[in-house]
C-alpha cells in the first residue's frame, strides 16, 4: 500500500500523520509556509492560489491554478503543487513574478502571491487574458498594473525550464486511503464498492462547495469517498447527435473544449465561477450539491439533459427534469454516483443569461437558460425557459411554455408570455435581491432572448 | 539589483516572491496561543450570565478573558470613552465579543468558545438611520458649518428643489485581516506587533487597558496588508485582546481575525442618509443649500465626529455656493462601529453635493457638466466666488484649467454626440457619459494631528537606517519617504534601511491617515537629514578645504560646488565624521503650518491645501436588467511634482476602482435583527478585473504654476482624493437611465446595483406595448 504523499515544489512530503479534511492552506500555513495567504478561506478571493499539476484524460499534464483554501490534503496526495515560494530561482524572479514587478502590479501585496501563481499556470498554458486572473481580488491596485502585466507576459514566450521539466516528471503514487477516512479510489467501481463498505461516507468531488465546509472547521469529522482522481469520470465525447461529458471534468476543460459547440454552456461557463474554481469543480459536484442557483443546472433543464447514474444496483439515466425534486434533493439516491450528463446537439436557438450583483465571479440573482425555434410561420415549435435563483430548484417555467407552443410568436403573444411567466415562480427576497426584482428578471430575460433571437 | 532611484513598490520583490512578512506570519515564539471571541447573536441584549467553566476545563485552554480579567480601563474609545474593550453587562451589536477564548490554537479556541455559554436579555434594537432620528437616538450634539442666510436666499431664489439622498455603507474588505501579536519581554513590558494605522494610538489603548504607563508598551506595524482606515483606530482592540490575553497568561499570544469574523465585528465606512434644499437661478447658479447629514455611527462614537465633519465641509465640492447651511448627526445604532474609510466622509459629503448638482441640470434641462462648471470655485471674480463655506480660501484652484484639459483630452463633447446617437437607435441598450470634479482638503481637521518625526541613523560604513512614524499599508509610503532621505543625503536609495513603524523610536505619531503621510512624514525625514547634512557638510568642508555652504551632496560623493574636481566618498565624510566625534544619529519633526479650526463654529483654516483631480466616465446599461458596464475612464489628477510616479498612478488607478466598488457592487445587508448578512467575499463583491474598463486612461496634471503650499519637493497628496473621481461613473449611470425617458430627476440608490438601476429606469421609462417588465408592473401582471 502506498504512503500518502504529494510532491511540494518538487520535494516529497509525506502525508500519514495529516487529516486528510484540512484545507492545504492551513497545511502550509501551519508549516510556516506564510508565502500562500489567507484572504477569506472561502474560496472567493484567490490570494491561497498554488499550481497544482492536472492530469487530463489523455494523461497529458499541465499547471492548474487552484484555490488552497478550498484543496482538502486528502485531494493532495500523489499531486505535484507549486507555492509562490519556488517561483523564483534564488534571486532570479520567474517572468511573471518580474512583470509584476516591473508594471507595479502590488501595492500592499497581501494578494500577490495568488495573482502570481494564476499568472504562472497561465503562463505554463499560454493562457493569458484577463479570465487568468479573474478569481484573484485585489483591494489596491484597481487591476489595471496586473493587467499590464499579463498583457507584457503574452509577449513572453515560456521556455522550457524547470517547471516544464515537472511536467515531464512521473507522477506520485495515488495512497488509496488518507487518514483512514479520505479514499480514492481509481476505477468507478472501486468507488461504488467503497460506498457499498462506508455507506456513511461522502462523495466528495472538486471540493469547491464541501471544500468551503471544511474550511469553516464543519463535517470535518466526516468520510469521503474523492472522486477526483477517477479516469473513467474525465472524458468528454462528442458525437452526432449529441456530447456526454464525463462527471469529473473540470468545467475550465468543458469550457475550453464545448463552449463553441454549445454556445449555451461557454456563455455560462465563462460567468460560472472564477478560473480557480473552475479548475476544480464539475459538473457532477455541480448537479451533487444541486444548489437551487447552480448554473449548470438550468443548461441541463433547457438543453434536455440527461443525467447518468451508477449505483450499486446498477446505472441509469435520469432526465433532468425530473432530477430536480426539491431544495438540495435529487433523485439521485446516496449510493448513486453522478457518472455523465449528456446534452444532445440542439437544433434550437438558445441562449444563456446570468444576473448577478457583480457582473463577474457572483452567485446568480437569476440565471436563465432558453431554446427555441419556431416554423417558417413563427409557430413556436418548441420551447423550454429554464431558471435557476427563483424557486428551491432550478426549473422550467412549464406553463408558459405550454402556452407558448403552437402559437405565433408575435407582439400579443410575447406580452402574454411575459404576463404567464411573471405568476409562474414565487422567488425569494434575499440580500442579492428583492423577488420582485427576480420576477421581473423572468419576464425581461425572455424579453430580451425574444429580441436578440427572433426579433 | 542596485538602485540609484526608487521608481516602484520597495517591498515589490517581496511581495511576488511571497517573502515580504506580515504581521501573523513572524515565526511564532514558543509557546504562541490563539484567541477566538464569543459572539453576541443578539444587536442589543442585556448580559445575564457568563458560564465559562466547560470551556476553562477543556484541553488546551489557557483562558477565558470576560470584563473581569481587565486591570486598567475597560475602554478603547479613541476620542469618547464609550468602548469597553469586553461589555461587562450590555452587548451592542451582532457579533460582539462577550468573551475571549485563549488557547493552544485556534480550533481549540473556537471548539472552546462554542462551549461558553451566556445568558441574555433582548432589548430593543435600533438598526438604521431612520431609525434613529425617529427615536431622537444621536451620538453627540449636532455640529453645523454655514455662511450667510440660506433660508432667506432659498425663499429668494429663482428655483427651489428638495430631496433625500441614502447612500450605503463600504466594507474595508483589506486582503489581511485584524491581526496582532503580543508578548511581555524580559523587563516586563508588552511588545506588541499590529497591524495599525496607528501604532502610537494601538499602544496607548494597549496601557490603557492594561493599566500600564505608554513606555511600558511597545507598539510595531510591519507592512499591513491593507488599511483604507480600517485599522486607524479599529486595530487596537484586537492588539488590545492579544496584550490583555498575553498579560493573564505570561504567553505570547496571537490574533488574527477570520474573515467572517472581521466584516461582522469591525466597523465600515459610514452609511449616511441627506436631506436638501437648494435655491438656483435660471442658469443653474447655487444661491443657497441647506443640507442636513446624518451618519450611521454604528454602536460607540469611534471616529464619527471627525468622519461628519469632513463630510460636512466637502458637500460643497468644487462649487461656490454664497449661503449655506449644513448640520450634522450621528445616528447612534446597535450595528458595528463605523469608522474611517478612504475619504474619510469626503464622499458621502460629495456625493450628496453631486446629487445637488444633477437635480439643478435636469430640472433646467441643462447639461450637468455645464451646470457644474458654471459653479465651480474661482479667483478672479468680483465678487470672489474662492471662500468655502466654512471661511477658507481657495488658492491655487487647478480646477477649471484641470478640467478644461480633461474635456479635450478625454473628447468629451464629440463623445457625448456619440452616446446620443447610439442612444436613439437602441430602444433596450443606453450609454451615458459623465464628468465630474474632485477637490478633497488635506490636513487633518484637528489641528493637533499635523505633525510628524522622523529618526535618522547612519552608520560609520555609510549605511543609514531610516525610521518615521508613518506605516506602510501597501501605499507606497517606505518607498517615498525612502526617496525623500536618497534626494536629500544624495545617497542611492540602496543605501538606505526602512525600518519597521516603532513606537520606541518615533514617539507620539499620529495615524497614516487623510492622505497626510508622505506630506507629513517627507517633512520630519527631510528635516531629520538636512540636520545630519549640516554636520557633515562642516566636516567635508574641512577636508575639501572649501567654505560649509559650498558642499555638495550628490551621486554618494561629496564636493566642493566650487570645484568638482576634488571628490570624496559618502562614506568616508561619514567615517570622518565618526572619528571626529559627530553624531550620526538624528531626529526631525515637521509641523503643518498656517491651519486652525473651531469645531464649535465650524470655520477656520482646516486644510494646507486642496488635492483635485477630474474623470470622466462612459457606461452601456443593459434595460432588461440593469446590469451595466464601464466601457471608457479617463482621469486626469493632480499629484504635483510625484515623488514616485508609479506609486501615485497606483493610488490613482486603485482609489477609482474602491469608489466605484462602493459607488455600483459593494452593498451591505443586515437582517431585521441587525446581523450582516454579507460578511463573505461570496455575498459581499469588491470589483474584480472584470469590473474595470478595457480603456482606463489616467494622466497627471502638470500645472504650470508653482503652487503656494510648500509640500515636500513639491509633490501633493493622492491616498484618498482618486476614490472620488468615481462619482463620474455614478453620474454617467444616471445620465444612461435618463436616456431611456424624459425625466427632470433621476432618482438612483447608491449603490447602483443592478436593481437599483433598474428601478431607477422603471421610474422614468414611458409604458409601452414591449413585454418588458418594469418594477411597476412587477406586482400586477
Amino acid at each position: 500500500m502506498t504512503n500518502p504523499a504529494f510532491r511540494l515544489n518538487g520535494t516529497t512530503v509525506d502525508l500519514t500523520a495529516s487529516d486528510p479534511t484540512e484545507s492545504l492552506l492551513r497545511w502550509l500555513n501551519r508549516r510556516a509556509s506564510h508565502g500562500t495567504k489567507e484572504g477569506c478561506a472561502d474560496g472567493d478571493c484567490g490570494a491561497c492560489t498554488i499550481a497544482l499539476i492536472e492530469s487530463g484524460a489523455g494523461g497529458q499534464r499541465r499547471f492548474r491554478a487552484v484555490n488552497s483554501c478550498l484543496l482538502p490534503v486528502g485531494s493532495v496526495s500523489g499531486r505535484d503543487i507549486v507555492t509562490v515560494e519556488h517561483l523564483a530561482d534564488a534571486d532570479d524572479l520567474h517572468p511573471v513574478q518580474q512583470a509584476m514587478v516591473e508594471c507595479s502590479g502590488s501595492q500592499c501585496g497581501y494578494c500577490t502571491p495568488g495573482f502570481v501563481m494564476s499568472l504562472f499556470a497561465g503562463f505554463s498554458n499560454g493562457e493569458l487574458d484577463d479570465h487568468t486572473t479573474e478569481g484573484n481580488l485585489c483591494r489596491c491596485t484597481g487591476y489595471a498594473p496586473i493587467r499590464r502585466a499579463t498583457d507584457q507576459l503574452r509577449s513572453c514566450k515560456s521556455g522550457s525550464d524547470r517547471f516544464s521539466s515537472m511536467l515531464t516528471a512521473p507522477a506520485l503514487d495515488i495512497a488509496e486511503v488518507i487518514g483512514g477516512r479520505y479514499f480514492q479510489p481509481l476505477t468507478l467501481a472501486a468507488a461504488i464498492d467503497l460506498k457499498r463498505r462506508h455507506s456513511h461516507a461522502h462523495w466528495i468531488a472538486g471540493a469547491t462547495d464541501l471544500g468551503v465546509e471544511l474550511s469553516r472547521g464543519r463535517r470535518r469529522d466526516e468520510t469521503f469517498i474523492a472522486l477526483d482522481r477517477i479516469d473513467e469520470l474525465k472524458h468528454i465525447k462528442i458525437d452526432s447527435d449529441g456530447v456526454t461529458i464525463g462527471a469529473g471534468v473540470a468545467l475550465s476543460a468543458v469550457e475550453s473544449e464545448l463552449g463553441t459547440t454549445i454556445p449555451a454552456l461557454g456563455e455560462m461557463l465563462r460567468w460560472f465561477a472564477a478560473r480557480q474554481v473552475k479548475n476544480r469543480a464539475t459538473f457532477g459536484g455541480n448537479l451533487g450539491t444541486a444548489s437551487p442557483i447552480g448554473d449548470l443546472l438550468p443548461i441541463l433543464l433547457a438543453l434536455d439533459g440527461e443525467i447518468h447514474l451508477h449505483g450499486s444496483r446498477g446505472a441509469r439515466v435520469v432526465a433532468a427534469q425530473d432530477f430536480f425534486i426539491d431544495y438540495r434533493k435529487t433523485a439521485r439516491s446516496d449510493d448513486e454516483l453522478i457518472v455523465a450528463v449528456r446534452l444532445p446537439l440542439s437544433p434550437h436557438r438558445s441562449a444563456t443569461y446570468k444576473v448577478a450583483k457583480r457582473q463577474s465571479d457572483d452567485i446568480s440573482i437569476v440565471a436563465a437558460v432558453f431554446a427555441m425555434s419556431l416554423d417558417e410561420d413563427r409557430r413556436v415549435q418548441h420551447v423550454r425557459l429554464a431558471y435557476g435563483g427563483v424557486a428551491a430548484i432550478p426549473k422550467r417555467a412549464s406553463a408558459t411554455e405550454g402556452w407558448l407552443l403552437g402559437r405565433t410568436l408575435d407582439a400579443p403573444t410575447i406580452e402574454q408570455a411575459a404576463r404567464l411567466l411573471a405568476g409562474e415562480f414565487t422567488p425569494m427576497s434575499d440580500h442579492r435581491a428583492s423577488a420582485d426584482y427576480r420576477r421581473a428578471l423572468v419576464v425581461n430575460l425572455f424579453a430580451r432572448f425574444v429580441a436578440e433571437h427572433f426579433a | 539589483m542596485s538602485r540609484r532611484q526608487i521608481d516602484r513598490h520597495e517591498s515589490a520583490i517581496g511581495h511576488v516572491s511571497g517573502r515580504a512578512v506580515y504581521t501573523d506570519e513572524q515565526h511564532a515564539p514558543t509557546g504562541m496561543l490563539s484567541v477566538w471571541p464569543v459572539q453576541s447573536p443578539h444587536a442589543h441584549a442585556r448580559i445575564v450570565s457568563i458560564d465559562a467553566d466547560r470551556a476553562r476545563r477543556m484541553p488546551g485552554v489557557h483562558a477565558v478573558l470576560t470584563d473581569t480579567d481587565i486591570p486598567g480601563e475597560n475602554d478603547t474609545g479613541p476620542i469618547v470613552h464609550d468602548e469597553p474593550l469586553i461589555p461587562a453587562n450590555r452587548v451592542q451589536f451582532h457579533g460582539q465579543a462577550v468573551a475571549w477564548v485563549v488557547a493552544d490554537d485556534e480550533t481549540t479556541a473556537k471548539a472552546a468558545a462554542a462551549a461558553v455559554n451566556v445568558g441574555y436579555e433582548a432589548l430593543p434594537a435600533c438598526l438604521d438611520i431612520a431609525d434613529a432620528i425617529a427615536n431622537a437616538n444621536f451620538h453627540c450634539p449636532p455640529a453645523q458649518v454655514q455662511r450667510g442666510d440660506a433660508s432667506t436666499a432659498l425663499s429668494k431664489a429663482t428655483h427651489c428643489l428638495d430631496g433625500e439622498l441614502d447612500i450605503g455603507g463600504q466594507d474595508h474588505f483589506y486582503l489581511e485581516t485584524q491581526a496582532s501579536w503580543a508578548q511581555v519581554d524580559s523587563e516586563g513590558l508588552l511588545q506588541v506587533t499590529s497591524s495599525t494605522q496607528h501604532p502610537t494610538e494601538t499602544q496607548a489603548i494597549v496601557a490603557r487597558v492594561l493599566g500600564l504607563p505608554s513606555n511600558r508598551v511597545v507598539c510595531r506595524s510591519l507592512r499591513m496588508g491593507g488599511g483604507f482606515g480600517g485599522k486607524e483606530t479599529q486595530a487596537n482592540p484586537y492588539a488590545a485582546i492579544a496584550a490583555l490575553a498575553a498579560h493573564v497568561t505570561r504567553r505570547p499570544v496571537r490574533i488574527k481575525l477570520a474573515r467572517g469574523i472581521d466584516m461582522q465585528m469591525t466597523g465600515k465606512r459610514h452609511p449616511f442618509f441627506a436631506r436638501y434644499e437648494v435655491g438656483f437661478d435660471q442658469h443653474g447658479m447655487l444661491q443657497a443649500m441647506k443640507v442636513a447629514l446624518f451618519a450611521d455611527g454604528g454602536w460607540s462614537v469611534d471616529l464619527s465626529p471627525p468622519v461628519l465633519m469632513r463630510a460636512m465641509v466637502h458637500v460643497d465640492n468644487s462649487y461656490y455656493c454664497p449661503n449655506v447651511e449644513i448640520t450634522g448627526l450621528i445616528a447612534k445604532t446597535n450595528l458595528p462601529s463605523n469608522t474611517a474609510f478612504r475619504g474619510f466622509g469626503g464622499p458621502q459629503g460629495m456625493l450628496v453635493g453631486e446629487e445637488i448638482i444633477d437635480r439643478i441640470a435636469r430640472h433646467l434641462g441643462l447639461p450637468p457638466e455645464t451646470v457644474r462648471e458654471r459653479n465651480f470655485y474661482r479667483e478672479a471674480e468680483s465678487p470672489p466666488r474662492n471662500i468655502t463655506p466654512y471661511g477658507q480660501t481657495i488658492r491655487d484652484n487647478p480646477i477649471p484649467e484641470l478640467w478644461a484639459q480633461l474635456k479635450t483630452g478625454s473628447d468629451f463633447d464629440a463623445r457625448r454626440i456619440e452616446v446620443a446617437t447610439f442612444n436613439a437607435s437602441h430602444a433596450h441598450t443606453k450609454r451615458g457619459i459623465a464628468i465630474t470634479p474632485v477637490k478633497f482638503g488635506i490636513s487633518f481637521n484637528k489641528v493637533e494631528y499635523n505633525q510628524a518625526g522622523a529618526l535618522v541613523h547612519i552608520y560609520t560604513d555609510g549605511s543609514v537606517q531610516l525610521n518615521h512614524g508613518g506605516t506602510e499599508m501597501g501605499q507606497g509610503l517606505h518607498s517615498k519617504m525612502l526617496a525623500v532621505a536618497s534626494r536629500t543625503l544624495g545617497i542611492s536609495v540602496d543605501r538606505i534601511q526602512i525600518m519597521v513603524t516603532s513606537t520606541d523610536k518615533v514617539p507620539n505619531t499620529s495615524a497614516t491617515a487623510a492622505s497626510s503621510g508622505s506630506d507629513l512624514n517627507g517633512q520630519a525625514v527631510k528635516a531629520a537629514c538636512e540636520t545630519l547634512l549640516s554636520r557633515l557638510a562642516e566636516v567635508a568642508a574641512g577636508l575639501l578645504e572649501c567654505r560649509v555652504g559650498e558642499v555638495v551632496f550628490a551621486d554618494d560623493q561629496v564636493h566642493a560646488s566650487s570645484s568638482s574636481k576634488q571628490s570624496l566618498a559618502f562614506a568616508d565624510v561619514v567615517q570622518a565624521a565618526y572619528s571626529a566625534r559627530i553624531s550620526l544619529s538624528a531626529t526631525g519633526y515637521y509641523r503643518t503650518p498656517g491651519l486652525s479650526w473651531d469645531a464649535q463654529t465650524g470655520k477656520g483654516q482646516p486644510f494646507y491645501y486642496f488635492a483635485c483631480g477630474a474623470a470622466v466616465s462612459e457606461v452601456e446599461i443593459c434595460g432588461y436588467t440593469g446590469v451595466h458596464r464601464l466601457l471608457r475612464v479617463d482621469i486626469l489628477h493632480d499629484v504635483g511634482d510625484s515623488l514616485v510616479e508609479a506609486i501615485d498612478r497606483g493610488q490613482i488607478e486603485g482609489g477609482f476602482v474602491q469608489g466605484m466598488g462602493w459607488l455600483t457592487c459593494e452593498e451591505l445587508r443586515w437582517s431585521d435583527s441587525g446581523k450582516l448578512l454579507t460578511d463573505a467575499p461570496s455575498t459581499y463583491k469588491i470589483p474584480t478585473n472584470g469590473e474595470v474598463p478595457k480603456d482606463f486612461r489616467v494622466d497627471l496634471f502638470k500645472c504650470a504654476q508653482k503652487p503656494e503650499a510648500q509640500v515636500i519637493f513639491g509633490s501633493k497628496a493622492v491616498g484618498e482624493p482618486p476614490l472620488m473621481l468615481a462619482m463620474s461613473v455614478r453620474e454617467a449611470l444616471r445620465e444612461a437611465v435618463s436616456a431611456f425617458g424624459d425625466a427632470r430627476q433621476i432618482a438612483l440608490a447608491s449603490p447602483a446595483t443592478p436593481e437599483a438601476i433598474f428601478n431607477a429606469i422603471g421610474k422614468v421609462r414611458a409604458f409601452g406595448p414591449s413585454a418588458v417588465m418594469t418594477p411597476e408592473r412587477v406586482g400586477a401582471p
